[in-house]
């Protein structure tokens, strides 16, 4: 464990290294995703001048919303900045042999697949994140319990975990399809699915989307139930959400090594 | 001999349809290569609006108001379903940073040598891929209109779907001429992709893809009686994607369709100019070397 941990400040000491190296570079990634990020949250706040909640009865109104989203941006940040670049380039990785190196080196695949470049700029959405975070805390009617603020980064770390054995299952798919460009922009748009509370999705197409959602892929529960620890008044029902992010967690982390196992297994070499 | 030899040459404007026809031919071949990724890329792009319908949905059940700034429910879905189909004629993916890649990596050059016209040969590889779009996409946009056609009002008179058609049409053009722009700055700065992404970011904001242009009726300016959507209206932005959609939805009728289609079309003539321009004085400062 101490090995890979070395091993992977190794490779984050290089990319930060690489990042310093081409500045500009790095902060017009930092401007950029922080662009996209400020229009969002102009949506939400032109959002908020025509309502006083997401749903009625909710509880998402504009203070705790925002918390929801800040927990969005910090879990989003750390997938984006851990995982994400290291597995876009599976891709090629798999088109052009480069998986053998891979394969060879003494070390888990899975780890080196998924964690060998680190995007520092993806921290940026993070930064934000944790700053909007404490500010619509300071203004929400009720101040977090110890428990909640307790619970919060476990739930975090569960929500981080649920997107990452996503990744590693697009990765097996990109392993055994070879070329996947579909699938990663199916992803994205999965992803979107949690950028808002799960109680949006109600009515008879809402209702069943929330439970696939929810039971199938845990997606709904990757921001929803750290965010409603936090933001909404914690409650005995509250650990129901937590016991199902944890297990949802730990789920996909083991389906999601069986699966890259087994598409590892029917790995066919591309160089020559 | 002499009369034979003028019978197979045939006439400047007909060679010049036919190089034309010969352009769109390769490109239509091209395209119809990756139709099935087209199908299931064009069905995830509806996926956003689901949640966009879900959000709405929940705005509106939290107020008490049957519409906001002029939309109901309905309306908005009706809405985001409507931009779908206007970003389907205005976006170009890839326009811009492609011709950039032309002038740095060189291979632009040949357009300077080949009585090959850039931009046109561009505009023909774009109406290619459109139809090609259109020919394959027909079948998903039909499917969720279909499914969702009770989010519609009743279809609007004969004059607003000509105008609607036409407003499309012209947003192809704009959406082509304001990428090409962008790419031929590539000329002076090479690197084009940050101002691309900072054009896209307005973009987004600005063309009503995110949200009704209504809605910025509320939000002042700074000048007195002036708000932003007052300001949005005049910019080239909202004509690729929220003003179709208002015209369908009959946002936008009267002399104020006429006077907004106005305003569309002078756009298109500035970037088609501005276009022309920025290719001259571009390749005019372009110098290759090697092979």
């Amino acid at each position: 464990m101490n090995r890979y941990l070395a091993i992977l400040l190794t490779f984050a000491r290089a990319c930060l290294v690489r990042d310093m190296t081409f500045r500009a570079n790095f902060l017009l990634e930092c401007v950029t995703s922080l662009g996209w990020m400020s229009m969002n949250l102009a949506f939400y706040l032109l959002v908020f001048t025509y309502t006083a909640e997401i749903g009625k009865g909710t509880g998402w109104s504009k203070e705790p919303f925002f918390a929801f989203v800040a927990t969005g941006l910090i879990i989003n940040s750390i997938v984006q900045a851990f995982f994400m670049p290291s597995a876009e380039e599976l891709t090629e990785m798999v088109r052009t042999g480069g998986l053998d190196a891979v394969l060879v080196q003494p070390l888990d695949a899975q780890f080196l697949v998924s964690m060998h470049r680190i995007d520092f700029s993806s921290f940026a959405n993070g930064a934000v994140g944790v700053g909007l975070l404490a500010w619509a805390v300071s203004r929400m009617d009720h101040a977090p319990p110890p428990v909640a603020w307790a619970l919060y980064p476990l739930l975090i770390v569960c929500g981080v975990a649920i997107l990452y054995g996503l990744v590693i299952m697009l990765a097996a798919a990109t392993i055994l399809m070879g070329r996947n460009q579909s699938l990663y922009d199916f992803w994205f748009y999965l992803t979107n699915f949690s950028r808002y509370p799960a109680e949006i999705y109600s009515g008879p197409w809402g209702g069943p989307l929330r439970m696939i959602c929810t039971f199938v892929i845990p997606i709904l529960l990757v921001v929803n139930v750290p965010a409603r620890v936090i933001a909404q008044p914690f409650t005995g029902e509250s650990w129901g959400g937590v016991a199902a992010a944890v297990i949802a967690a730990a789920a996909s982390l083991v389906v999601s090594r069986i699966v890259f196992q087994r598409a590892l297994a029917r790995y066919r070499s591309a160089s020559s | 001999m002499s009369g034979g030899f003028e019978a197979i040459r045939p006439p400047g404007q007909l060679q010049g349809l036919r190089t034309w026809w010969t352009m769109l031919k390769i490109s239509l071949e091209e395209r119809l290569v990756y139709r099935g990724d087209f199908v299931l890329g064009t069905l995830m792009r509806f996926l956003p609006i689901v949640t966009q319908v879900f959000l709405w949905t929940a705005v509106f059940s939290a107020t008490n108001r049957g519409d906001i700034a002029g939309y109901s429910r309905n309306d908005i879905v009706a809405y985001y379903l409507l931009t779908m189909l206007t970003r389907a004629f205005s976006s170009m993916p890839g326009l811009a940073t492609s011709i950039a890649r032309s002038v740095r990596d060189g291979s632009v050059k040949k357009f300077l040598i080949q009585p090959v016209d850039y931009v046109s040969f561009l505009l023909a590889a774009r109406v290619a891929h459109k139809l090609v779009y259109y020919a394959v996409a027909v079948v998903p946009f039909g499917a969720v209109f279909l499914l969702c056609r009770g989010y519609f009002p009743p279809p609007p008179d004969a004059t607003t779907i000509a105008a609607f058609l036409l407003s499309l049409a012209l947003s192809f053009l704009l959406g082509f001429f304001m990428e090409a722009t962008l790419g031929m700055l590539g000329f002076w700065f090479m690197e084009v992709s940050s101002i691309v992404f900072g054009y896209m970011l307005v973009q987004y904001l600005l063309s009503g893809h995110m949200f009704p242009i209504d809605l910025l009726a509320g939000v002042p300016t700074g000048l007195a009686g002036v708000s932003l959507a007052d300001v949005v209206h005049w910019l080239p932005f909202e004509y690729t994607a929220y003003f179709s959609a208002a015209v369908w939805l009959g946002k936008v009728q009267g002399a104020q369709l006429a006077w907004s289609l106005g305003i569309e079309a002078a756009w298109v003539v500035v970037m088609a100019v501005a276009c022309r321009v920025a290719w001259r004085r571009g390749t005019r400062r372009y110098s290759a070397f090697g092979g």
